[in-house]
């Protein structure tokens, strides 16, 4: 700040601070202050709003859980939404993992030098068309009479179609694809960074490959696998436009239900509370992520 | 138990270039073998061939008489110590040395118990607790040899575990390698370009230059007899006179060099005509009484001080060369007549002819 008004003198430093102060308040704090203020608020006409009636209230917190019957097994169909958002977002984390980890193990030590900058050049460029368009490329793929079903029948694995737009099969390879870069690159950076000649002292110590891969290279990767889980879980659990494209009403995404509390139920102050919730299901995440891993900030900073 | 070590006319070709090129060689069970020479030598491409990571184009590799051809590093008897140790970080010191057998599926106990028998050999007790970069670089070096210990191998192989260590640990570590060496009764193959380490602690040297074995022997018979120029001036320091045989006689040559007529030993039977180097070690130039060149002292140079080097146990003494060339040295031992050797003052000098080696110049 200092340095700020030595180098531009004390009326440009100011308009500069300012400039930046208008716009974080403006464009990031305040948005976020009028939709946590709707989150507190009943939903009432404008009419009533401001009036007696307008007080501060939990229920839309609330109201995600209320009519949650365990004994019978009932759970009301947005916390059910709730649910399915979050498990699956986890395994489109684990699916992410398990579909990175070979890749990255053998970009980042494997493969020859050489061939690393094509690979990688290959893993980017589907990623420079925009996520609607590849969201519907998959729809094309997926679809009841598309490639992927042709195909499989053509290789003689199926008998017949199969649906894979009608269950969460769709959401899931899309969300996977759509977000599996974000795994990728943590985890390429995290296990380059591995010294190779510790995989030679294990090898020449006994131990065969998996054993490599569980007692030393993914130790050394758990940043990386911080870092990317995190990414991608919480890039699934407030994506919109994969399940809207590619799920079914059976499929339907946390997100959805946000939307349609917003601008089909016109009531924001549920859908405020409801973005929240969203919001501190991630940060539980997050924090639950660092804890099982033992990764503090600055690790994941790597 | 330990093995003996066999290289059976074994090459390593990488596309063009020949890292090894037809090195045969016997290393006794039991042995402190050191491959000495300049980086690029090939002796590290023969440890990774002898450990396994990689394989020979061409030649066979056998440990205890039997051949180790696809054998990958962990189906070898053998144990080897990385440059950088290669400890992990992640692990104790304890779980670090029973690696070995965490991997053979020991008993954690026995595993336990292993470990801390393996840190008392190696002089480390009480840090089987400790964390990897608790340790000090000698502390992480013993670690590094429990290590490789656990697995009971009957080859240990050392890549320049103590590059990376300074001056005065370096030196007590050789002594505790060898006395490890000697304890254990193990095979141990080192590769290193610090001819002080080759020569204190091992039992036979190979001196390696662009993939091949120019010379095994003892430390001793490396250093005063070597078999060629590239030998002598890698391990220790010579003062070079080359010139053209013109007399053979008695396994010595006279040699018609810049500076006269120079009389040496000439084990190698080099011809009459010959383009030769004639090496003359520091330590075997001598002041002489005498001015001129007598039957008893053929080899007699006056030659001024160009400097000196003191280096305690001894000087240095730097004497000028007549056309300009690299100044001789001579070195003194520091028995209380130095001070009048300083100033700038003619010497006359000279070395007996056992003490000068005749050998074919670099390249014929």
């Amino acid at each position: 700040m200092v340095q700020l008004y030595h180098r531009y003198g004390a009326l440009l430093a100011t308009l500069l601070i300012a400039a930046t102060a208008i716009w974080v308040l403006m464009m990031v704090v305040l948005p976020y202050l009028v939709m946590a203020e709707y989150s507190f608020h009943p939903n009432l006409p404008m009419t009533q709003q401001g009036g007696p009636n307008d007080v501060y209230t939990l229920s839309n917190y609330a109201s995600l859980f209320s009519g949650i019957d365990l004994l019978n097994g009932e759970l009301p169909d947005d916390f059910r939404v709730f649910l399915r958002t979050i498990w699956g977002s986890t395994l489109v984390t684990f699916i992410s993992l398990v579909v990175c980890y070979p890749v990255a193990w053998h970009l980042a030590k494997a493969a020859k030098p050489e061939q690393v900058g094509l690979l990688i050049l290959l893993l980017i460029i589907p990623f420079w068309i925009n996520e609607i368009l590849r969201t519907f490329a998959w729809y094309i793929i997926l679809a009841y009479n598309g490639p992927l079903n042709s195909a499989l029948l053509g290789m003689g694995l199926l008998d017949k179609p199969y649906r894979w737009l009608s269950g969460s099969g769709g959401v899931l390879i899309g969300m996977t694809y759509a977000f599996i870069l974000f795994m990728m690159f943590p985890l390429i950076n995290a296990i380059e960074t591995l010294d190779i000649s510790q995989v030679e002292a294990a090898r020449d110590l006994g131990a065969p490959e998996w054993q490599i891969h569980r007692r030393i290279v993914i130790p050394h990767a758990k940043p990386g696998i911080a870092v990317g889980s995190i990414m991608v879980f919480v890039l699934a659990a407030s994506s919109y436009i994969v399940p809207a494209v590619l799920g079914s009403p059976g499929t339907r995404w946390f997100t959805e239900t946000i939307y349609i509390w917003f601008f089909e139920g016109q009531d924001w102050p549920r859908g405020s509370a409801y973005a929240f919730i969203l919001l501190g299901l991630c940060v539980v995440f997050i924090l639950s992520v660092m804890r099982i891993f033992r990764v503090g900030l600055t690790d994941i900073a790597k | 138990m330990s093995r003996d070590v066999s290289l059976d006319r074994v090459t390593m070709r990488f596309a063009s270039y020949v890292a090894v090129n037809n090195v045969s060689l016997d290393i006794k069970a039991g042995e402190f073998f050191s491959f000495l020479g300049p980086s690029g030598c090939g002796k590290t491409t023969i440890l990774r061939m002898i450990s396994g990571f990689m394989n020979p184009t061409e030649g066979r590799i056998l440990i205890g008489g039997e051949d180790m051809k696809g054998n990958g590093p962990n189906k070898r008897p053998t144990a080897l110590i990385f440059q950088n140790l290669a400890l992990f970080p992640m692990m104790s010191v304890a779980d670090n040395i029973a690696f070995g057998l965490e991997m053979r599926g020991v008993d954690k106990s026995v595993r336990r118990r292993r470990a801390e028998e393996l840190l008392e050999l190696v002089a480390l007790p009480d840090a089987a607790d400790k964390r990897i970069d608790e340790l000090s670089g000698g502390m992480k070096q013993r670690v590094a040899i429990a290590r490789a210990l656990a697995v009971e191998p009957q080859v240990m192989l050392l890549d320049e575990p103590l590059s990376a260590l300074d001056l005065k640990l370096r030196q007590h570590m050789r002594a505790e390698l060898r006395a490890i060496q000697r304890r254990t009764g193990l095979t141990f193959i080192y590769i290193t370009h610090d001819q002080g380490e080759a020569l204190t602690m091992s039992d036979r040297v190979g001196v390696m230059s662009r993939g091949q074995l120019e010379q095994v022997g003892p430390p001793s018979e490396i250093y005063n007899e070597p078999a060629t120029a590239f030998v002598a001036g890698f391990v220790g320091e010579n003062n070079v006179f080359t010139g053209r045989i013109t007399e053979v006689a008695g396994g010595q040559a006279v040699v018609e060099t810049g500076d006269g007529r120079l009389i040496g030993r000439n084990p190698r039977g080099i011809r009459v005509g010959t383009q030769v180097v004639m090496l003359v070690r520091p330590e075997r130039l001598k002041p002489l009484a005498v001015a001129g060149p007598t039957p008893e002292n053929p080899n007699v140079l006056s030659r001024s001080v160009d400097h000196v080097d003191f280096e305690g146990a001894f000087a240095n003494v730097h004497l000028k060369q007549p056309d300009g060339a690299k100044p001789l040295s001579m070195h003194i031992s520091n028995d209380g007549s130095l001070t009048d050797l300083v100033g700038d003052r003619v010497f006359t000098v000279g070395f007996a002819p056992q003490d000068a080696l005749v050998l074919a110049a670099n390249g014929a």
